[in-house]
């Protein structure tokens, strides 16, 4: 059923069609309206689940670990500094292997404080082991969390799935969505089912103390199941396609790129702005495309590399950095064509940290930087006369 | 046959830790789930691919072992186990009274069917001796080291009991390996009692305290007979009852016993310090 919903409601309607068992949430603007919607179905009978209000994000991100210890399917979203008060608990619900979904609705990094959009906090999380998935629209961000439960569960991967949806951009714009029809959703997403569960009938310990001769391996297995999450991404989303008539999902999206010499790669709301340049470019006569990431992690290298091998010139346009280094996606990109046949021209561009607009224009300003010259780093819509100030908070 | 199967422990000779937790699971039984903060007791029960515990156990990080119990309680809630499955949080008194105490009272707060069994050795013994907010005053650990300008920790035991008791949840104890009967009976009620139960459990520490293994009940003896270590009981925020000292023993006895103390006890104006500290317990608590 179609129906012109707030991005965050989407999402609860996703997660009440996902019958979770406990939800557990801490306030965090702009994840809010998610944990609100989700508790007044609770209030109005809609969604039999445990609601635990807790005193922290780390205590939320403790209580839905525990759930699932436990043995039942569990929810929790938060942003920004509460992704980062998490953060302990991030790395050991992956450790775990406890099939967390999340919703990351994401937002920057203190300081300054700042409410509004970018990917600064997700970002701080990529190396935990968890599956990270960007949602464009908000038909995206309810989809992916349907699919985000099927791959967590997935026997063969049985790791956290972080949905990340752009603050503010998403989680409070209007947009008409379809909600999947109940029988839909239990068709194609079975109960959690698990044998690895704290039970008295058949008592286990989790979370031994691991000395080195057994800790490494355990890193190697969460390595082979994110290995095996870049094959089942995509069947989950083509078995999503066959039950909702609808594609979603998957680990990149191709824009245009057939006979493509300039090529923007992004994640999350911004691709939608950049596959209208892209069409306005086109109508002008200017071969550009656009490739996006929506599987984050695990990387889809070899995706990425068979997508953009051809393209000459490749700008990657980022909302977070590695403060020191590059744009965190620009550095994986330009690793994964080292040593590989083509090899694109890849610069990397930092734009809309703390929610700086990323209009239409500035990404046909991107578009013809990449076609006069390579740059490992240029900072987009950045105000120089402030700079000359001490910018300190 | 004991749920905490020794066998598989690695604690050190005269652990008073490893009694208590021992007396605790057998009391609750084989349909307990047991959420473990890290610590000692986790390090030592739960070395991979072994297992001292035969009852499911848990353990996550340091500051949790309540936020993950009540999500345990939580799910067998949705479940429709909660009657027939008890759960025990368990922290040591750093995981407890310093790092873990948000998370507990939020616990507490939300009136979550946990008992949560603090073991209380009075210092951040797995990571070396340094002091905790439950270590007492005068304590030399290797933070609070005596020296010219020092005579040790400088402030007193934080008031747990007390501040969880503020919280008004149905049952609130002290305990001490010292007395088994009476920890037994404690934890004993407290599984009967329906909402969140703290109980806090003397346990000395011989690594850290630098007694000999040989005298860890005579030590957990002699803190209550002095008056350091009140067993008390708080119901619904009232202090209900209390074990009597009508003789209570000085401290010196006590602290003589133990290398943690031993620069005090030529210290007349320290020791004295120490002697209040009991005294004011005996008065506060009608002991």
């Amino acid at each position: 059923m179609k129906r012109f919903l707030e991005g965050s409601r989407g999402v609860a309607e996703a997660i009440r069609l996902c019958k979770p068992g406990v939800i557990s949430a801490y306030p965090i603007t702009p994840q809010t309206h998610i944990v609100e919607d989700l508790a007044q179905f609770v209030a109005d009978g809609e969604l039999k689940t445990e609601f635990v209000n807790v005193e922290s994000e780390h205590s939320a991100a403790s209580v839905v670990l525990g759930a699932l210890a436990t043995g039942v399917r569990a929810f929790t979203a938060t942003s920004s500094q509460g992704l980062l008060l998490m953060g302990e608990v991030i790395y050991n619900i992956a450790g775990m292997r406890l099939p967390l979904v999340l919703t990351c609705a994401n937002r920057a990094v203190s300081a300054p404080i700042s409410i509004w959009n970018d990917h600064q906090d997700s970002l701080a999380m990529r190396d935990t082991g968890w599956i990270q998935l960007y949602a464009e629209n908000n038909q995206e961000a309810l989809d992916f969390h349907i699919q985000a439960y099927k791959l967590a569960e997935n026997k063969e991967i049985m790791l956290p799935v972080m949905v990340c949806m752009d603050g503010y951009i998403l989680t409070h714009g209007y947009e008409p969505v379809d909600i999947p029809e109940q029988k839909k959703v239990d068709q194609f997403l079975p109960p959690y089912n698990t044998s690895y569960k704290l039970d008295p009938s058949h008592p286990i310990t989790m979370g031994h103390l691991a000395e080195p001769s057994c800790y490494m391996e355990t890193r190697v297995d969460i390595q082979n199941a994110l290995n095996r999450a870049l094959e089942m991404i995509p069947q989950i989303a083509k078995e999503f396609g066959t039950v909702f008539e609808r594609n979603s999902g998957g680990l990149v999206e191709s824009y245009r790129l057939e006979d493509a010499q300039y090529v923007l790669v992004a994640k999350g709301s911004l691709a939608g702005t950049i596959k209208e340049v892209v069409d306005n470019l086109r109508k002008k006569g200017k071969k550009v495309g656009m490739l996006r990431i929506i599987t984050y992690r695990p990387l889809p290298v070899e995706a990425i590399y068979q997508a953009l091998k051809n393209i000459p010139n490749v700008g990657i346009v980022e909302k977070a950095i590695s403060l020191g280094a590059f744009g965190p996606l620009f550095t994986e990109i330009k690793a994964i064509f080292q040593n590989k046949k083509g090899n694109p021209k890849i610069s990397g561009f930092v734009a809309g940290l703390g929610g700086r607009d990323i209009t239409r224009e500035t990404v046909e300003r991107i578009f013809s930087k990449i076609e006069k010259r390579q740059m490992d780093l240029e900072f987009i819509d950045v105000k120089q006369e402030r700079l000359n100030e001490f910018v300190r908070f | 046959m004991s749920l905490f199967d020794s066998k598989f422990s690695t604690a050190c000779p005269g652990c008073g830790q490893e009694i208590a937790a021992k007396i605790v699971v057998d009391i609750a039984g084989k349909n307990t789930i047991i959420s473990n903060a890290t610590g000692c007791l986790e390090v030592f029960s739960s070395k991979y691919p072994d297992s001292a515990w035969k009852v499911p156990w848990v353990h996550s990080l340091f500051e949790n072992s309540a936020a993950v119990a009540s999500g345990v309680e939580a799910a067998l809630k949705h479940l429709g186990k909660l009657k027939d499955i008890k759960v025990i949080a368990q922290a040591g008194d750093g995981g407890t009274a310093d790092i873990g105490l948000q998370a507990l009272s939020g616990m507490f707060e939300r009136g979550q069917e946990i008992l949560f069994c603090c073991y209380d050795n009075e210092a951040y013994e797995n990571t070396g001796v340094q002091r905790s907010g439950l270590t007492p005053l005068n304590t030399n650990t290797t933070t609070t080291p005596p020296g010219k300008e020092s005579v040790g920790n400088t402030r007193p035991k934080k008031p747990m009991l007390e501040i969880c008791a503020a919280h008004k949840i149905p049952y609130v104890a002290s305990a001490s390996i010292g007395f088994i009967k009476d920890l037994k009976d404690k934890v004993k009620k407290a599984l009967s009692i329906r909402g969140p139960k703290y109980l806090q459990i003397f346990v000395p520490c011989p690594l850290g305290w630098r007694h000999g293994p040989e005298l860890t009940m005579k030590i957990a003896k002699l803190a209550v007979e002095t008056g350091l270590y009140p067993l008390v009981e708080f119901e619904n925020g009232k202090l209900t009852s209390a074990m009597k000292i009508p003789q209570p023993k000085p401290v010196e006895e006590y602290l003589k016993l133990q290398g943690r103390f031993k620069h005090l006890l030529k210290n007349k104006q320290e020791l004295q310090r120490i002697e209040e500290t009991a005294k004011a317990n005996i008065e506060s608590f009608g002991l």
